[in-house]
């Protein structure tokens, strides 16, 4: 039979996307988005119940490897208590070059290049909240004074996002990373077997650098940003006080 | 293959944390809702600290439905909105900048112990036998060496600051109320992909996908190739999950048999236009809404939306670098 748009059998199984999407837009709690979305799938397409719960449970056990940011907080945790933050706001405001979108621009290079190296350990419960994300808003808020919620949290998502550009477009050069591994196989099950792990490293290294480029390019303007932003927001308080 | 420093070690550490904090929970009477919430981690830790033990007495099906179950109420009680923070006394920013003062780049040494140890251990520990065991877990050696490195991090934190294992996990139950739900995010995430695969939703999207296909225009295909893969990274939070949909239902057939490309840089770039869609979406909530949560932010998308220019940016790269250097 011909493929078309309108095949139930073709719709049924995309049934859960509509529901994650309405649901995260419309701001339920997204565990209960996701797992509602799961059930709802899973019967459209005749799984029974138990299945359906089988599956949950196998991948859920399966991906416990994900919540293994929970052994990095208790150090975190101590240490903040014991001024870390602190800490690296004053050693920032030190170092008179240092400005958020320099700070923000040296860690891009460093963990594109490490991941790029097969080098873990940076990450946002190792590096980006204890270290990071505190040091970027330091060193905007020794220039400009205290900041207001909204430019700190523009700061602290920079961070935040510094760390997944550079990571995500730097490890695929690494030829023994995951993904490598898994486009060789790939590859080598649909009966292509002259492609090498070396040589899709290599390829990486175009969107590598395109990505390090444009990253760059936007956090080099990131200082002047904060600045027009604290200034509106002054403007504003005066504003509002006379 | 056994090691000393297994994976289920990993795991009944973090059971034990969750463990503790959720006792911790249900002392608090400055929680309204302190019921609700120790019994969510305590859910939640269970999975951790039973879940083999489970697997060994009841068989997998048994334990998977269990844990189904488990899954099951917790996202309840997260969707009720049950879960709670209590309201304790902080130690105080003046106190904060006194020991920053005393302890000063101390503080340092050990938040870099961290990544420090981790690095040394899977480029060194890789091959460290103890009485002809393998030390580390040879499949997880990232996650054992972090463990380890966590480890040697609260050891020697715990010598700076003079300060008891108490205070950390006290301190921890602080971070664990202020990231909430989304610490489980991710696993759940896991779990909605499982159902897609056993539905077949890939299938569908590569079917309504192949419907727009124009085998003729090479510029098309490559578009629709990246475009595809950055989309369906999009719904699966993963791109491991839609490489093998969209290269095995567009890259192979059309750019790599028909047009001979090379595939090499096909697959290399199309995984990476995959990321591009990792950036952008809530679905890859261990880089994207777990970080929100970790930094406190009030907009948990704040990430995304920065993310999203460069992004864009990087998939225009992609097109345009698969066009020029995959094809002869």
């Amino acid at each position: 039979m011909e493929p078309t748009i309108m095949n139930l059998d073709l719709l049924l199984p995309l049934i859960g996307i509509p529901i994650v999407v309405l649901g995260f837009a419309l701001r339920f709690n997204p565990l209960l988005v996701v797992t509602l979305a799961g059930l709802i799938t899973g019967l459209a397409v005749g799984m029974d119940f138990l299945a359906v719960l089988e599956t949950f449970g196998e991948k859920f056990m399966n991906s416990r490897q994900l919540a293994v940011s929970l052994l990095i907080l208790p150090v975190i945790g101590l240490l903040e208590r014991h001024g870390l933050k602190e800490r690296a706001q004053t050693w920032i405001a030190s170092i008179r070059v240092a400005s958020t979108g320099r700070i923000l621009m040296l860690y891009f290079v460093v963990r594109e290049t490490s991941a790029a190296l097969g080098l873990p350990g940076m990450g946002h419960a190792q590096t980006v909240r204890p270290l990071l994300a505190p040091m970027a808003v330091g060193a905007a808020s020794h220039r400009h004074g205290e900041l207001p919620p909204h430019i700190r949290d523009r700061i602290a998502a920079h961070a935040a996002a510094c760390d997944n550009v550079a990571h995500f477009f730097g490890e695929d050069v690494f030829i023994a990373f995951g993904a490598v591994l898994l486009m060789t196989a790939f590859l080598k099950e649909n009966g292509i077997t002259n492609v090498e792990p070396l040589a899709i490293g290599l390829w990486a290294i175009p969107t590598a650098l395109c990505a390090l480029v444009i990253h760059l390019f936007r956090l080099s303007r990131l200082d002047a940003s904060i600045a027009r932003q604290i200034h509106e927001w002054q403007l504003g308080q005066a504003g509002g006080k006379s | 293959m056994t090691s000393i420093i297994s994976i289920d070690l990993v795991f009944y550490l973090i059971g034990i944390i969750v463990m503790l904090v959720a006792g911790m929970t249900l002392r608090d009477a400055s929680n309204p809702k302190r019921y609700t919430t120790a019994a969510f981690w305590f859910l939640f830790g269970s999975s951790f600290l039973f879940g083999d033990l489970m697997i060994t007495t009841l068989g997998k099906p048994m334990t998977y439905r269990v844990v189904g179950l488990i899954v099951l109420i917790i996202a309840g009680i997260a969707g009720a909105n049950l879960l709670g923070a209590g309201t304790r006394v902080d130690n105080g920013a003046a106190a904060r900048r006194k020991s920053a003062e005393i302890l000063g780049n101390k503080l340092f040494i050990s938040a870099l112990v961290i990544p420090v140890i981790t690095v040394f251990l899977t480029l060194f520990g890789k091959d460290l036998m103890i009485g002809g065991v393998h030390f580390l877990d040879q499949k997880n050696l990232t996650l054992t060496s972090l463990a380890l490195a966590c480890i040697g991090a609260i050891a020697i934190g715990q010598r700076i600051t003079g300060s008891s294992p108490v205070v950390a996990i006290r301190e921890s139950r602080r971070l664990v109320d202020a990231i909430g739900w989304a610490l489980i995010l991710p696993q759940m995430l896991a779990m909605l992909g499982g159902v897609f695969v056993a539905a077949k939703t890939g299938t569908s999207i590569q079917t309504i996908v192949n419907l727009f296909v124009d085998p003729q225009s090479r510029f098309a295909l490559v578009t629709i190739y990246c475009l595809s893969m950055t989309g369906f990274t999009m719904i699966m939070g993963n791109a491991f999950a839609a490489f093998p949909v969209m290269t095995a239902g567009i890259a192979l057939p059309f750019l790599i048999l028909q047009h001979h490309g090379n595939p090499a840089p096909i697959v290399a770039i199309g995984m990476f236009a995959g990321y591009c869609g990792t950036l952008m979406t809530p679905m890859a909530a261990n880089f994207n809404i777990v970080p929100a949560a970790l930094l406190e932010l009030k907009d948990k998308y704040q990430v995304i939306k920065i993310q999203i220019p460069t992004a864009l940016c990087v998939l225009a790269c992609n097109i345009f670098l698969m066009y020029c250097l995959a094809f002869p």
